[in-house]
C-alpha cells in the first residue's frame, strides 16, 4: 500500500466536499418537499374551508358529532340532563367553585362559544341561548402537539383521548386548547368542603381523577366498541338535537346531516378542524 | 496496613450493623398474609398462579396501554367465562374486597401503590369517599390562590 501523501490529500478532499456536499444536496432536496406539503396543506384547509379536510386516521373514522341547537332551544331542560348523564357516570367533581370547575360537557353563551361569529344585532333569542360545548375532539389537536408526556393522544378513530395515568399536571394541553374543554383537579376530587363531597354520588364502573391531573371528554371512548353512542346523545333519546358518527363514513347518519344542513364550527380559523358541528 | 486495631473494629462494628436487622428476626418469620379468594365460580385467574403472582402489575400496564392507546377492549377468555382487561371492572370484579385482597398483601411486601388515588373497590365506596381530608382543603385552596 503506498501512502503518499499527495493520495491522502486528494482523498481527505473529496471526502471532506462529500461530507459538505451531500447534507446540503439532502436537504436542498429535503426543503423543497417539506416546502410544497406545506403549501398543499394550506391549500386543503382553504378548500376545506371551516369544516376542515378528510383526513384518514389509523382505522380510517374519524368520529364527529352534530349539536341541534334549535332542538336543544325548544326542549328546555334537555342539555342539563345531557350534562347531568356524561358528569355522573364519569364522577365528575363539582367544588362548588366557578373558578375551580371540572367539565367535561357544559353550556356556553352564543358570544362566547362563536366569538368569530358576529353579534352585532343578532336577535336577543339567540344571544340568550344556552349553547352545549364539550372538547371538538379536532383533527389538528393543539394539545396534543404541548403534551411532553403524551398522556393526550388521539387514538386510532380519531378521538383525542387521555390517559390519566400519564398526566403530569403541566397543563400545557389547557393552555393550548382554544376552546377550554380541559380542566384541572386543583383539589382531589374525593375530598369533601363542609361535609359535601365533591362527588356526591359516586359511579362504581369509573374511576375518579386524582388531585393534580388534567380531565375532558372522551367522546365515550370506551362506549364505542359495543356499538352504543356517548351519553350525552343517548340522553338526547329520539329528539335528535344530538348525532354522532364516522365523520369519514359517506353513509353515516352524520354524513346526511352535514351535506343536507347548514352547519358552523367554533373557531374555525384556527386551523384545529373540529369535530363538533352546530346547526344554528 | 495502618493502624489495624482500629480498622479491624470498625469493620466488626459495621458488619455486625449491617447484619443486625437480619440476626434480629432469625426465627421470627412472617406469615404471608391469608388473602381472600373469589367466589368458587372463578377458579382460575387470567394467567398461571405463579406468573399473576409475580407480575399482575405488569400485566394491568399491558392492558391499559392496549386499552386506551390501542383501543383494543375485547375480554379476555378464560374456561368460557370473560373478564374486562380492567382493574376496577376486572380483577375487582372477581376479587371483590380489595382491603382483603390487594391490601393485605401490598402491606405485607410494603408496597403502597397508586393505583388507588383513581381507582375503587366498586364494593367500598362508601368506605373510600368518606369526607374526611378536611386538613388538606385548606393547603389546596391556598396553593390554588397562589398559582392564580
Amino acid at each position: 500500500m503506498d501512502k503518499t501523501r499527495r493520495k491522502f490529500l486528494k482523498i481527505a478532499g473529496l471526502s471532506a466536499a462529500a461530507g459538505v456536499g451531500a447534507p446540503a444536496g439532502l436537504d436542498m432536496l429535503l426543503g423543497r418537499k417539506a416546502g410544497a406539503s406545506d403549501h398543499g396543506g394550506g391549500g386543503q384547509a382553504a378548500q376545506g374551508g371551516e369544516h376542515g379536510t378528510d383526513v384518514k386516521s389509523a382505522t380510517g373514522k374519524r368520529y364527529g358529532m352534530v349539536i341541534d341547537i334549535v332542538k336543544f332551544h325548544n326542549n328546555p331542560g334537555l342539555a342539563e340532563k345531557c350534562v347531568e348523564a356524561c358528569h355522573s357516570y364519569h364522577n365528575v367533581p363539582d367544588f362548588g367553585n366557578k373558578k375551580d370547575e371540572i367539565k367535561w360537557l357544559w353550556t356556553e353563551k352564543y358570544a362566547n362559544a362563536f366569538p368569530e361569529h358576529s353579534q352585532y344585532k343578532s336577535s336577543s333569542e339567540i344571544k340568550a341561548m344556552d349553547i352545549l360545548v364539550l372538547c371538538n375532539h379536532c383533527d389538528n389537536p393543539p394539545c396534543v402537539q404541548v403534551c411532553p408526556t403524551k398522556a393526550t393522544f388521539k387514538n386510532e378513530d380519531g378521538i383525542v383521548m387521555m390517559d390519566f395515568h400519564r398526566c403530569i399536571g403541566c397543563r400545557f394541553c389547557m393552555a393550548a386548547c382554544p376552546y377550554g374543554s380541559r380542566s384541572f383537579n386543583w383539589r382531589d376530587p374525593r375530598g369533601s368542603k363542609n361535609d359535601k363531597p365533591f362527588i356526591e354520588k359516586v359511579n362504581d364502573d369509573f374511576p375518579t381523577r386524582m388531585r393534580g391531573v388534567v380531565e375532558k371528554c372522551s367522546f365515550c371512548a370506551w362506549r364505542l366498541p359495543s356499538g352504543k353512542d356517548p351519553l350525552c346523545v343517548e340522553a338526547c333519546g329520539d329528539t335528535k338535537a344530538m348525532i354522532f358518527g364516522d365523520l369519514n363514513d359517506p353513509g353515516s347518519e352524520i354524513n346526511q346531516v352535514l351535506k343536507s344542513r347548514f352547519t358552523i364550527q367554533r373557531k374555525p380559523s384556527l386551523g384545529t378542524k373540529p369535530s363538533i358541528f352546530y346547526i344554528i | 496496613m495502618y493502624n489495624p486495631g482500629r480498622i479491624i473494629i470498625s469493620l466488626v462494628i459495621f458488619v455486625g450493623l449491617m447484619l443486625f436487622a437480619f440476626i434480629y428476626n432469625i426465627g421470627n418469620e412472617k406469615e404471608p398474609p391469608e388473602l381472600k379468594k373469589p367466589d368458587k365460580k372463578y377458579e382460575n385467574c387470567v394467567e398461571p398462579l405463579e406468573e399473576i403472582r409475580a407480575s399482575h402489575m405488569v400485566l394491568i400496564d399491558e392492558w391499559r396501554d392496549e386499552v386506551i392507546r390501542e383501543g383494543n377492549r375485547k375480554k379476555v377468555e378464560i374456561d368460557g367465562e370473560f373478564y374486562e382487561r380492567s382493574l376496577q371492572n376486572g380483577c375487582l370484579h372477581c376479587h371483590k374486597e380489595k382491603e382483603k385482597f390487594c391490601d393485605r398483601c401490598h402491606d405485607y411486601a410494603s408496597v403502597s401503590p397508586y393505583c388507588w388515588d383513581c381507582h375503587f373497590d366498586p364494593s367500598a365506596v362508601d368506605k373510600t369517599f368518606l369526607p374526611s381530608e378536611n386538613g388538606s382543603e385548606e393547603e389546596a385552596s391556598t396553593s390554588h390562590e397562589e398559582v392564580h
